[in-house]
């Protein structure tokens, strides 16, 4: 059976979402390892037992949290010699891509990013990435010994607990972690508060573009997101221009949702942008540009001015909750 | 305080992507080439760094001949040389072996930081800036919004699910700048005209002793199908004639939201 394992990152000690949906993916192609790193990983082991993992590593040294990829990097290459897996499944976050690239580079072996999907193949696997902003499915396969290293884009698998799960096997691992080279160092972390539910769990989103034409603008989103209880978000280009902070950047660098309901404003849709959209269940836009790509995956397209429609839809939906 | 920027041409991003449906590989025939605006901050957050201190900005690709025209159009930004690493033993290469390529080619080359874009805007993988700083064994600041070098060290704020972290590293380090850590300035006529004087070196891989190292005889992968996504059923678009505001809301009922 193929050695399967995932990079279980963790924030003291609760893995990240999108940990359970490697996993979930991890048990169907082989014998799952979860590898759990930084203060409070032990923690995490039960979680990671009942989404698949037979057995979990944990290291719990504070150069984990601290420093970026390096330490993590450097375990794995030592684990992976002791006992070499077949695949390396990691999530395709900030942390996730830094530690698989440089990995590859160490172990000279393949790394498919941006996957969506993977299956077994002829003794190898069959790595499903879209391209394009999803437009073109494209299926490659790794040709190198050793094990693969597979990026999987968050939200791609649905995370569903085993259904017979027991409790995983726990190598705790102590070894020193060689901090004497030049590292990168987190100083300090800075929160970005923003009020309503969380983009990644909304299941209503109302998204901002450069469309909007300026950042107070996205007053008028704030005030139709709270009447829908929805969460706000933001493409690259209104990030980039600093109208909204990191964390409500959604597509390709920002975070991928899949809300019931995405109601893009003034947002072109970049494949940049769709590639962390396009699964929501139904998709609202409004946009000026009737050419716009966005309206290639719209549910429902209005061709206007959000200016005038937002403030008019806000009004539509107070009337009709006051019924 | 000298500079290493890494850069990529690209498919005009503007113009939609197409992949050859018999060789699985981008087409670049009859469609513009253009510097990745990606890159574009990379060269901008160089040039910044050594207008305030002395020094040059290399910028470095790997590519087809023609994408030295990528590379002057840094110049022409103010970049002071060039370097291409084309060989036609490199066509089709993965990620690693554009990793060696560079490390390779900027052996002997004295910088303090090499500064490269997060992520190419047409393969989106992300891996070379890791894997090339893990090559030559040194820090990777990535995902910098904010960048600031002094005393030695390269000092970034570094996007994250909820915010950003200050991050910081010593020289010489690897930076991998989004969209938003600066206005990437547009060449003037005269950049233009001097960026053709400016040395544009090209060396293949047994110059750089890569041969049978990199490129076909490295492929770790292999692409084996490519096709079009489901599309999204087509929905209904409507021009806005005063009603647009509740349409929408008379969807939104239609589907229990509100």
């Amino acid at each position: 059976m193929a050695g399967v394992w995932v990079f279980a990152e963790t924030v003291d000690g609760t893995p990240k979402p999108v940990v359970l949906e490697l996993l979930t993916k991890a048990r169907s192609l082989g014998e799952t390892t979860a590898v759990a790193l930084g203060p409070g990983a032990a923690k995490s082991a039960e979680t990671l037992g009942k989404y698949g993992a037979k057995t979990v590593y944990i290291h719990e040294d504070s150069a984990f949290r601290d420093v970026l990829a390096t330490p993590a990097v450097e375990l794995l290459a030592r684990l992976v010699e002791k006992d070499p897996p077949d695949l390396v499944i990691f999530g395709m976050t900030y942390d996730g891509r830094d530690v698989a690239s440089r990995l590859s580079a160490r172990l000279g072996t393949a790394l498919i990013a941006n996957a969506t999907d993977i299956a077994a193949k002829g003794g190898s696997w069959a790595v499903v990435s879209p391209m394009f902003g999803g437009s073109l499915l494209v299926t490659t396969v790794p040709i190198t010994r050793g094990p693969a290293l597979v990026l999987i884009r968050p939200k791609a698998v649905t995370a569903e607990p085993a259904a017979s799960a027991g409790a995983p096997q726990v190598e705790t691992l102590t070894d020193p972690v060689d901090t004497s080279k030049p590292l990168a160092r987190v100083l300090r972390r800075e929160i970005e508060k923003a009020s309503g539910p969380k983009l990644e769990d909304a299941a209503i989103i109302v998204s901002g573009g450069r469309g909007l034409g300026a950042p107070e603008n996205f007053k008028m989103l704030d005030e139709l997101a709270a009447e829908l209880g929805a969460a706000v978000g933001a493409s690259r280009a209104v990030v980039d221009a600093g109208w909204k902070p990191y964390s409500f950047q959604i597509g390709q660098t920002g975070k991928t949702v899949k809300p019931t309901v995405y109601i893009a404003l003034g947002i072109s849709g970049a494949m940049q942008h769709t590639v962390g959209m396009k699964g929501a269940r139904t998709i609202i836009a409004i946009n000026k540009d009737p050419e716009a790509p966005i309206f290639k995956l719209a549910d429902l397209g209005v061709v206007g001015d959000v200016h005038k429609i937002v403030p008019q839809l806000i009004q539509e939906v107070r009337s009709r909750k006051g019924k | 305080m000298n500079v290493l920027v890494c850069v990529k041409q690209i498919p005009d991003p503007n113009a939609p992507g197409k992949l050859d449906p018999q060789t699985k590989r981008l087409v670049r025939e009859g469609v513009d080439l253009v510097l990745d605006p990606g890159d574009e901050h990379a060269v901008e957050a160089g040039l910044q760094l050594v207008e305030k201190d002395a020094g040059e900005v290399t910028v470095i690709s790997m590519g087809p001949p023609r994408a030295v025209d990528a590379i002057r159009r840094a110049l022409a930004m103010g970049a002071h040389r060039g370097i291409l690493v084309t060989d036609p033993a490199l066509e089709n290469s993965d990620a690693i072996s554009t990793a060696r390529a560079i490390a390779a080619a900027i052996k002997g080359q004295t910088y303090d930081l090499i500064v490269c874009g997060t992520e190419s805007t047409d393969g989106s993988s992300g891996a070379v800036p890791a894997q090339l700083a893990e090559l030559l064994g040194l820090p990777l600041l990535s995902f910098a919004k904010k960048l600031e070098v002094g005393d030695g060290k390269a000092m970034i704020d570094r996007q994250t699910d909820d915010g950003y972290d200050v991050v910081e590293a010593p020289l010489p380090a690897v930076v991998t700048v989004t969209g938003g850590i600066n206005e990437a300035r547009y060449p003037a006529l005269r950049g233009i005209m001097q960026a053709k004087n400016k040395e544009v070196k090209q060396v293949g891989l047994s110059d750089i002793g890569l041969a049978g190292q990199a490129g076909k005889a490295a492929l770790t992968q292999e692409v084996v199908d490519a096709t079009p996504a489901e599309a999204r059923k087509a929905g209904e678009i409507v021009e806005d004639k005063g009603d647009g505001a509740k349409r929408v809301a008379d969807f939104l009922k239609e589907l229990k939201v509100i």
